[in-house]
């Protein structure tokens, strides 16, 4: 197994309170981890930590490690800018930004200094094309993306955040807020993109976890509990708080 | 992608450090212009002040540069009474039209009115005093035709009473509607009638609020100068009654900077100091207020 | 029976105010539009024809001077408290107290400190400039608090969403913050430029009374709102003071409600 990331030891407090405690854990390229517990136990903060999103909260304060590539992303000479750019966010609501489709996949390009506007057109089609968008937008890049279904708008996220050509989509619960139909297309497009990418997925659904995932990790109140492959945690789970769980007797 | 060399990056972060030092000391402005405007009037005044007695300056009867007596106590007075006239008028017809917006207006005709609030407040100075000028002043005239030619305290009063509605319909409107709503349902359920709900449960429960926005009325009516000058009178002398020409310290200012010199420009620059200690003292009492209707 | 007579008090209350205002604007625009004359738009002031025109030019300059520094003052300082300062950066305080002070300073308080600081200690003069530094400094609070609030209002998953894109915090905020905020900041903006209209007191001392048109901005001259002041003070031309005070109350009025209209379109743009 190929480690792309390993958090070592990792430990987070909010203020005074501790939201993980001391979660190490490694995370295979090209596959599909999902992140599964019940609310508040720390899956979101953990899939946070993994692209440096928690450093826009105040008063956090973090211990421990997370190897990217075999390099502790707290380390002080990490530029944080590029590091999100390698691991991309798909967030629980979708937020597409108040501009035109074209200019919510071409935002990452731009940022990341590209100018030629045929370049910007080509990573536009082709982020569209791999989030399943291109045959429904590609009439109307120039307008609104507030315009486009809730469900469009999440696939319209996945190809803003792969038109920066991450290696890693971190996914926040990103079909919760979305109805059964779009969540399937979401589904089906994420099997797809484990070819190229790793993909890491905190989701509340635990027929989700176990219909797309090939990993999982359980995290109760702060801890990782167990993670494993998919299919052997439900089977056989190890801790009776993991069999607890995925039978449904809380949470 | 990796298309951005090192150069690039460090010349991006270096715009970034220089922006957020752009709108630090942008940010530092305000602190700067209040420093400036203390500096200046203080220096500028204070020495007259000194020049003709803190005492004789704060509480002299007479107002005669010509004669190099500077006595300020009038204007004081002066715009005291102006004041405590227009919150007489201002206050209750203020607050009760905030409880009509908040409580009473029907949807259909909020809107309108909220627009009308807002261009009673946006309407300048200078047409209130006209208007004051053209209608108050014959009015007053005719009703008390022997005691004054109607440029008086009341008046002024009344004309500044208007003028701080907008004030305190807008604050007061806000600190009811802040109020929360399950109060004024508790009361409706306990069989209170609207009237008693709103005058006994939400009005109490909005008082920091309200008082914020009457304190904050006061503060506009204490510094308003042009309407003031154009239907008060000016005379400099201390007011006997609500028919008398009166002058007050914003006005006192105006009136006599364009030809003032020496002593009596200094005098009128440490009129300008007591008019801002007076509003720097309302300043903190409203910031005080809106502290405590936050907690 | 105490609940009717409240009642009563309420509507009657609410009655008075707008009575009073409708009666204003009503009083003013019946006896004024008749004195609207042509003449009174004619590009040259004389004594015997108080043309309004070129303090209507010379307002126009000060907006636009005002505006050039106000705006980005405004716009860079409430960036600065909204997405750079730390939340317990006790310098916030002192920037909330003074600018609040600012903001209940008197106008005439404001002209007083333009004559001294302005006019004399750096010798600009009774000019345009000096008038427009000084009502820069009357408008800053109120652009900074709209600028503020807009800002605030922008939902965080922007910021999120451009930070997860590896975006700077300096992209983020002229990309994708600020455009956002853009009505809320232009409502704002509108306000000011109502209060730089209707603003005397701040400018008699500061940008002068001349009647004619500025040359430049080291030159002084009358806004509209000036103009009036000293028509109506010197009593000789009540007429055309009705004349400008139409003026006066249709541009504030317009103002007014360009301002409410575009603060309108926040509700529809974002959500």
């Amino acid at each position: 197994m190929n480690a792309i990331i390993e958090s070592r030891n990792l430990k987070l407090w909010y203020g005074d309170h501790q939201v993980l405690k001391s979660i190490s854990m490694e995370i295979p390229e090209h596959e599909i981890t999902a992140l599964i517990g019940p609310s508040g136990c720390g899956k979101s903060t953990f899939l946070k930590t993994l692209n440096r999103m928690n450093d826009l909260v105040g008063n956090v304060r973090i211990t421990g490690e997370v190897n990217y590539n075999g390099k502790n992303i707290y380390s002080p000479e990490v530029d944080v800018t590029k590091l999100r750019r390698e691991i991309g966010m798909v967030f629980q609501k979708p937020n597409p930004f108040p501009m035109s489709i074209y200019e919510n996949v071409a935002y990452g390009p731009k940022t990341h200094g590209i100018r030629s506007k045929t370049e910007l057109d080509g990573i536009v089609e082709e982020s569209l094309k791999a989030s399943a968008l291109w045959e429904e937008v590609k009439d109307r890049l120039k307008t609104s993306a507030l315009g486009l279904s809730g469900g469009q708008q999440q696939r319209l996220c996945i190809a803003r955040a792969i038109s920066v050509h991450p290696s890693v989509i971190l996914m926040d619960e990103s079909t919760a807020s979305l109805d059964p139909v779009s969540t399937g297309k979401i589904e089906d497009l994420l099997m797809e993109l484990k070819s190229q990418y790793t993909v890491i997925m905190v989701t509340h659904n635990m027929q989700q976890a176990v219909r797309i995932s090939d990993r999982c990790a359980f995290f109760l109140m702060g801890e990782l509990v167990e993670s494993g492959s998919t299919e052997q945690l439900f089977a056989k789970p190890q801790d009776k708080r993991t069999e607890a769980y995925i039978t449904g007797r809380f949470g | 992608m990796g298309r951005r060399t090192k150069i690039e990056n460090t010349v991006s972060l270096l715009k970034e450090k220089i922006m957020q030092a752009v709108f630090f000391i942008a940010a530092c402005t305000s602190i700067l212009a209040v420093a400036l405007i203390c500096i200046f009037l203080f220096a500028n005044g204070i020495p007259a002040m000194v020049k003709i007695g803190l005492p004789e300056f704060l509480t002299g009867q007479i107002w005669k540069p010509g004669n190099n007596i500077y006595g300020i106590l009038p204007m004081i007075l002066g715009s005291i009474c102006v004041t405590a006239g227009a919150a007489v008028i201002g206050v209750p017809i203020g607050i009760l039209t905030a409880v009509f917006m908040a409580e009473y207006c029907p949807k259909q005709i909020y809107k309108p009115l909220k627009m009308a609030t807002e261009l009673l407040a946006g309407i300048p100075s200078i047409v209130y005093g006209f208007f004051g000028l053209v209608v108050l002043v014959p009015v007053i005239r005719a009703i008390f035709p022997m005691e004054t030619d109607g440029m008086n305290i009341l008046t002024a009063a009344i004309l500044l009473g208007m003028m701080i509605l907008p004030t305190i319909i807008g604050v007061s409107e806000a600190a009811l509607r802040a109020v929360p709503r399950s109060y004024y349902e508790g009361a409706l359920a306990l069989g209170a009638t609207k009237e008693r709900s709103i005058f006994s449960v939400m009005l109490p429960a909005a008082k920091s609020g309200v008082i914020a926005a009457v304190v904050l009325g006061i503060g506009r009516a204490v510094g308003e100068t042009m309407a003031v000058m154009m239907i008060a009178g000016n005379q400099p002398r201390m007011p006997k009654g609500i028919l008398q020409g009166v002058r007050t310290l914003t006005t006192n200012i105006v009136l006599e900077m364009g030809y003032a010199t020496d002593l009596h420009r200094e005098a009128l620059i440490a009129t300008a100091v007591v008019l801002f200690v007076f509003i720097l003292i309302i300043n903190f009492a409203v910031a005080f207020l809106n502290r405590k209707a936050a907690d | 029976m105490k609940s009717k007579i409240q009642k009563f008090f309420v509507m009657l209350s609410a009655g008075i105010t707008f009575a009073a205002l409708l009666f204003l604007i009503a009083y003013i625009l019946i006896k004024g539009i008749p004195n609207l004359k042509l003449s009174l738009f004619t590009w040259k002031y004389t004594s015997e024809n108080v043309s309004m025109l070129p303090a209507i030019i010379n307002t126009i300059y000060m907006t636009v001077l005002v505006l050039v520094i106000a705006v980005p003052l405004g716009i860079f300082s409430a960036i600065f408290m909204v997405e750079y300062a730390k939340k317990r950066n006790p310098l916030i305080n002192v920037i909330r107290l003074t600018t609040e002070t600012l903001s209940g300073i008197p106008s005439i308080v404001y002209g007083l400190f333009g004559m001294l600081f302005f006019v004399t200690a750096l010798k600009w003069g009774l000019s345009l400039l000096a008038g427009a530094f000084t009502l820069s400094i009357m408008v800053l609070p109120s652009i900074m608090r709209t600028t503020e609030e807009a800002l605030k209002a922008v939902p965080d998953s922007y910021r999120e969403a451009s930070f997860g894109l590896g975006a700077g915090k300096l992209r983020t905020v002229f990309c994708i913050v600020l455009p956002a905020a853009v009505p809320g900041i232009l409502s704002g903006i509108i306000l000011a430029i109502g209060r730089i209209v209707g603003e005397t007191a701040a400018l008699v001392y500061t940008a002068g009374t001349v009647a004619e048109t500025a040359d430049s901005i080291f030159d002084s001259g009358r806004t509209l709102a000036v103009h009036m002041y000293n028509l109506s003070s010197e009593g000789l031309h009540v007429n055309e003071s009705y004349a400008t005070a139409v003026v006066l109350l249709v541009l504030v009025a317009a103002i007014n409600m360009l301002s409410g209209f575009v603060a309108r379109c926040l509700d529809g743009g974002t959500k």
